[in-house]
Parts: C-alpha cells; sequence; structure tokens
C-alpha cells in the first residue's frame, strides 16, 4: 500500500512540498495561543528577577532585613485583594458567556476596584519603607525587591488601563466577538498575575520573614 | 429490549448536550470550577500566612519547606482552575509552551542559586592573593 503510493508521488513530474488548497484563518483563531506564548515569554522575566532576589536577597549592606521592614498583616490584605480580584474577573467571564453586559461591567468595575485596592497597598507600602530611608539604592536586597515587586505592581497598573479600556469599548460596541477574545486574554493576564504574585509572597515575603 | 432502548437514549442524549461548542480551542471555566479553585485558593493562601505569622513549628527550615511546596500547590490549583490548563486546548500547544516554559525557569533558578551560593561560600574568606602565580 505504502510502497504503491510512494511509486505515485515518484512518478509525478514534480514533487510538492506544500499544501496547495490554503484553508482560511478566522481572525484572532490563533490569538488566544500567542497570548499565551506572551505569558509564558512574560513568565521568564519574572523567573530572572526572582532568581536575582534569591541571588541577592540576603545582602543587606548593613542595612534594614527583610524582618525589619515588611508587615506581614498588611501584605495578607495584598494577597486578599488579589486574590478576590481573581475570582470576581471569573464571575465577569461566566456574565460574559451569558452575554449579560451589564453584570459582565458590574464584576470588571469590581475586579478594577480590588487592583486599585492592592496597587494602593502596595504603594503604602513602599512610601512607607521609602520614608523609613529602605529605597532601592540602600543595599542589594532593597534593589531586587524593589526591582521584583515593583515589575509586578507596574504589569497590574497596565492590567487596569486595560481593564478600563475593555470596558469603554464594551459599553460602546457591545460584547462583540473581537471584545469577547480581549476580555478573555486580559482575564488570561489577570489571573497570570495572580499566580506570579503567589512565588512573590512566598519567596519574598514569607520566606524572607523566616530568615 | 427495554434496558436497551433506555440506554440508547442516554447516549443519544448525552451527545446531543455535549456537541455544542466543544472544538479545540481555549477552556472555558463554569461557576462550580471558579468557586472550587478559589476555596482551595483562600486556604492554601491562609495556612502558610498563619504558620509564619504565629510561629506555630518552631524549626524555620521545616516552615519554610512546608510554605514552598502549599505554594507549588496553589499555582497548580491557579493554572487548573483560574487559567483552565488542560491538555486539549489548542490541541495541546499550550501545554507544551508551559511545559517548555517551566524546564526553562527551572534551570535559571536552580542554576543562579546553586552556582551563586556556591560563588559566595568560595569568596566569604578573602584568599592570599599574593600566593596566586
Amino acid at each position: 500500500m505504502s510502497v504503491a503510493t510512494t511509486r505515485i508521488s515518484v512518478q509525478g513530474s514534480e514533487p510538492i512540498f506544500h499544501v496547495i488548497d490554503e484553508h482560511d484563518h478566522p481572525e484572532g483563531a490563533s490569538t488566544m495561543l500567542g497570548f499565551w506564548i506572551y505569558l509564558m515569554s512574560d513568565c521568564l522575566i519574572f523567573a530572572m528577577l526572582f532568581a536575582t532576589y534569591g541571588v541577592l536577597g540576603g545582602n543587606y549592606a548593613a542595612g534594614p532585613a527583610p524582618r525589619d521592614l515588611f508587615d506581614l498583616k498588611l501584605v495578607a490584605l495584598n494577597t486578599t485583594m488579589l486574590l478576590l480580584s481573581s475570582i470576581t474577573y471569573g464571575f465577569a467571564m461566566l456574565t460574559m458567556e451569558k452575554s449579560k453586559i451589564g453584570q459582565t461591567q458590574l464584576w470588571l468595575a469590581i475586579t478594577g476596584l480590588f487592583g486599585l485596592a492592592f496597587l494602593g497597598i502596595e504603594l503604602t507600602e513602599f512610601a512607607h519603607m521609602i520614608h523609613e530611608g529602605a529605597t532601592p539604592q540602600r543595599s542589594a536586597f532593597l534593589s531586587s525587591f524593589f526591582t521584583l515587586v515593583g515589575t509586578h505592581g507596574l504589569h497590574v497598573t497596565f492590567g487596569l488601563v486595560w481593564l478600563v479600556t475593555l470596558m469603554v469599548q464594551t459599553a460602546r460596541f457591545g460584547l462583540t466577538t473581537a471584545n469577547r477574545r480581549r476580555l478573555m486574554c486580559l482575564s488570561m493576564f489577570w489571573h497570570f498575575l495572580d499566580v506570579v504574585w503567589i512565588g512573590v509572597f512566598t519567596f519574598v515575603y514569607l520566606l524572607g520573614m523566616l530568615r | 429490549m427495554t434496558t436497551d432502548s433506555h440506554v440508547e437514549a442516554r447516549i443519544l442524549h448525552s451527545d446531543g448536550g455535549h456537541g455544542h461548542d466543544d472544538h479545540d480551542g481555549a477552556a472555558h471555566g463554569s461557576l462550580k470550577s471558579y468557586l472550587i479553585g478559589f476555596g482551595l485558593s483562600v486556604i492554601l493562601t491562609a495556612v502558610p500566612f498563619w504558620l509564619v505569622m504565629t510561629g506555630t513549628i518552631a524549626d524555620k527550615a521545616v516552615t519554610a519547606l512546608i510554605v514552598l511546596v502549599l505554594a507549588a500547590v496553589q499555582i497548580v490549583v491557579h493554572m487548573v482552575y483560574f487559567l483552565h490548563m488542560n491538555t486539549r486546548s489548542e490541541n495541546g500547544w499550550t501545554m507544551m509552551a508551559m511545559i517548555f516554559t517551566v524546564v526553562m525557569v527551572v534551570i535559571a533558578l536552580t542554576g543562579s542559586l546553586w552556582v551563586m551560593h556556591h560563588l559566595n561560600i568560595n569568596m566569604m574568606p578573602m584568599h592570599d592573593m599574593s600566593q596566586m602565580p
């Protein structure tokens, strides 16, 4: 059987190495996979920052150590905010699948408020640390701390900008196919940031307090 | 005879209920899966915070190990229940991309920590450089 088919292709005038009939790709068909690969590359950025913190995290330069700086109650509150924003975004996706535009917008707004609360608490913590003289310039530990946690905070900030943009888009154009796709991408981004935060509170805050 | 037709009806019914949107695109969650994921992640967050804040376990190394294991479990919970990771979505390419990333992350993290740790140990006592050729 296989011999016969081989002979036929050899006897043909020219071997063809590509599929002739190009099947059409619907718009946005590969967006989700592409966005997932972007998230994986973002994951590598965070891995490098975690590695940097892991190497430099113990170099205090006779300055403040994690035990002197971190307030675990504040971090627990912060983590709660991000966790709640994750579940409310989940609810937004569920109501989006049912095409309930008002409820979707409401859950997105609640998600945004939780995200804003997270950023507010984080900036308060940063301001408090800098006020005490624990600036990024103070020691290698603080440089790597601010780089790692700051990069995560910057991601949350851009996530919020994106969230507001999509809420405006949804208000103007409704839950169109394109808007649904965009909201699903932001959903992945938002949950991904929550995953990174698990690493941050474990590796930086909890293990820092144990050191 | 009656059981036969009963089974057939059930098969038909399950097919009809299943075949609406089961293409190989991105997976979706349900209210139940989101709530299960949220419940698990609350527990997996609260326990390590409680362990560290109260110092229930005296041995710090044991506490650190438990905290790390709980974090790893929580990351898997988030991946499955919130990011809907499975081997089927996008024909398995999301899983392939993630496995590749995990391998890279493990190499980068363990490699950096291992090499720099040994470098620190070797650098700690100042070597007598005058003995060097």
